[in-house]
């Protein structure tokens, strides 16, 4: 039981963070309309920020995630202008090749920077343990899931209640549209990329904080499995991508600890063996929608 | 002067070249219909004038600013909305989020609360349902949404693509009555209608549209009686 219980609370640390990234690609696919491959890597670049900054630089740690959230949304604004604005006009696969190139161009610099070898981040969230129902939750996990939980909804709110928000949904469904309403789509698509490279970002110091290490193809696989958890939650749905999140990453920490021995290796694979089952079964994903426009 | 005057227009999509250099005026308070066959050209000239498509040559003035070097989203605000064919309502967001999506580009609270009101009382059924999401309105609702919204920027001159299209002929004279009454608040009305005999009734003058080019123009009234018109467009 206790063990289980374990399981259940690596699971949703996991999915929470995978949640947070699945939300970036989720906003980006759901108004771009483009698939932003790199978007993973950016979680690896910011958990070498956390290193530079506190680790290396000794500034002081909240500065330090201030830092972080500012450089990943920082690099997300570059891309996007750099790589992604002048092939608006583009098909949707040379844009989607770009993605792959920009992922390979983030890894490659982090080698370059940092070598092949794993960096050791310092335990910099030190918080004692809580007591949740006799079983002794580490105090990171629940900064985990607070950050992830007010971060849902403050974006839910945000975009069903601000007028950017509102001009987000709208360039979604109809960029011509949006156009005539005074919108100007492709400052409304930059702010997305910096939201979701911003959300990265902090999921990026949730993920240093609880596995204190990184290096350059940390973000990849990451990066893949957090796409699959929004494809699974319904790709262009948030609340989607918080379920599809939490979903993934309980299978994998399941799988990890319940398969027999051979087969727990393969837990990172167990995910998309579930997500092409579901695909099967709902194409749209979980929350996905149909297009219910009249014409 | 005009309110809106278009000179020696040419569109292309692609190789394909739709218009062939039109020119035509539009003054203010007058209500003007484009009237022509399917793939005239119609929707492209609106299209050119709101900024959705470039001009290959030739200028769009509208109270003596340049319209075809502008981005489409600075447009609305120089007071042009447009009533895009297939209305083209955002289907996932309510009502009352598309019309507060027409004033985008306004700032003061106060008076986009009073536009709504207004926008309302024109149109009660909006606001019954104003929590509906708009994908489930009915045709008829949906054109009215789409008209509420652009007059949610309080537009000096407003562009309505086929306004009647699929609507059943009592809602299609309502829609008609709903124009004239647009027009009457002065608001001027460029036009665009399949349904020729209508758009004819409530214009001023009109233009009508063949494979690019303008073929006749004149006051609505000489139009309907034009031979030439009653065999293409009046079926008579
Ligand atoms: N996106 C496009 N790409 C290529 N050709 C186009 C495109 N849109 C329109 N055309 C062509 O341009 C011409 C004019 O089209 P337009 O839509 O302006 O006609 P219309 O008068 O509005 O017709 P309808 O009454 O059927 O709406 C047509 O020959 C059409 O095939
Ligand atoms: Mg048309």
């Amino acid at each position: 039981m206790q063990q289980f219980i374990m399981t259940l609370i690596d699971g949703i640390n996991l999915g929470s963070v995978y949640a947070l990234v699945a939300l970036g690609y989720t906003m980006v696919y759901g108004i771009a309309k483009m698939l932003n491959f790199a978007h993973g890597d950016i979680i690896m670049v910011g958990a070498y920020t956390i290193v530079v900054f506190i680790t290396r630089l000794s500034i002081s740690v909240p500065l330090a995630m201030i830092l972080c959230v500012a450089f990943c949304a920082l690099l997300g604004f570059v891309v996007e202008k750099l790589a992604y604005k002048p092939l608006r006009h583009a098909t949707p696969l040379s844009v989607l090749i770009t993605a792959i190139g920009v992922s390979y161009l983030l890894q490659n610099l982090a080698l370059l920077i940092f070598g092949t070898n794993r960096q050791f981040i310092v335990r910099f969230i030190d918080v004692g343990n809580f007591n949740l129902f006799g079983v002794s939750v580490s105090g990171i996990s629940v900064i985990i899931w607070v950050t992830t939980i007010v971060i849902m909804i403050g974006l839910y709110t945000f975009i069903k209640k601000t007028k950017l928000g509102r001009a987000m949904l709208a360039v979604s469904e109809d960029k011509g549209a949006a156009q005539l309403m005074g919108i100007n789509v492709n400052r409304t698509i930059s702010i997305t990329f910096v939201i979701g490279s911003a959300l990265a970002g902090v999921a990026s110091i949730l993920y240093s904080a609880k596995y204190l290490n990184v290096d350059p193809y940390t973000g990849s696989l990451f990066g893949i499995k957090a796409f699959a958890a929004a494809v699974f939650g319904g790709i262009g749905s948030i609340p989607g991508a918080m379920i599809g999140g939490l979903l993934i990453g309980l299978i994998e920490a399941l799988t990890a600890s319940y398969l027999p021995f051979n087969l727990n290796a393969a837990s990172d694979g167990f995910a998309f063996v579930i997500l092409i089952i579901m695909l099967v079964l709902k194409p749209t994903g979980l929350l996905g929608k149909k297009n219910t426009e009249k014409v | 002067m005009a309110m809106l005057t278009i000179n020696d227009l040419h569109v292309y999509y692609g190789v394909i070249q739709a218009i062939k250099g039109i020119s035509f005026e539009v003054n203010e308070g007058e209500v003007i219909a484009l009237i022509g066959a399917n793939g005239a050209g119609k929707t492209t000239i609106l299209h050119t004038i709101t900024g959705l498509i470039a001009a290959r040559s030739g200028s769009i003035i509208f109270q003596g600013q340049k319209l075809t070097k502008t981005p489409a989203h600075r447009i609305v605000k120089m007071g042009i909305a447009h009533v895009p064919e297939g209305r083209r309502i955002f289907s996932h967001l309510t009502v009352y989020e598309n019309l507060q999506l027409g004033a985008y580009t306004r700032g003061d609270k106060a008076e986009i609360e009073a536009s709504l009101e207004t926008v309302y009382r024109r149109f009660p059924r909006l606001k019954e349902r104003k929590n509906q999401v708009a994908g489930t309105l009915s045709g008829g609702e949906q054109q009215m949404l789409a008209i509420g919204r652009a007059l949610m920027s309080r537009p000096k001159l407003i562009l309505m693509d086929e306004p009647s299209m699929g609507l059943s002929p009592i809602l299609v004279s309502e829609i008609f009555d709903i124009i004239k009454s647009i027009s009457e608040g002065g608001t001027t009305v460029l036009l665009v209608e399949q349904n020729a005999k209508k758009a004819l009734t409530i214009a001023d003058r009109a233009y009508v549209l063949e494979t690019g080019k303008i073929v006749l123009s004149g006051n609505a009234q000489d139009l309907i009686n034009d031979e030439s018109v009653k065999k293409a467009y009046l079926g008579e």
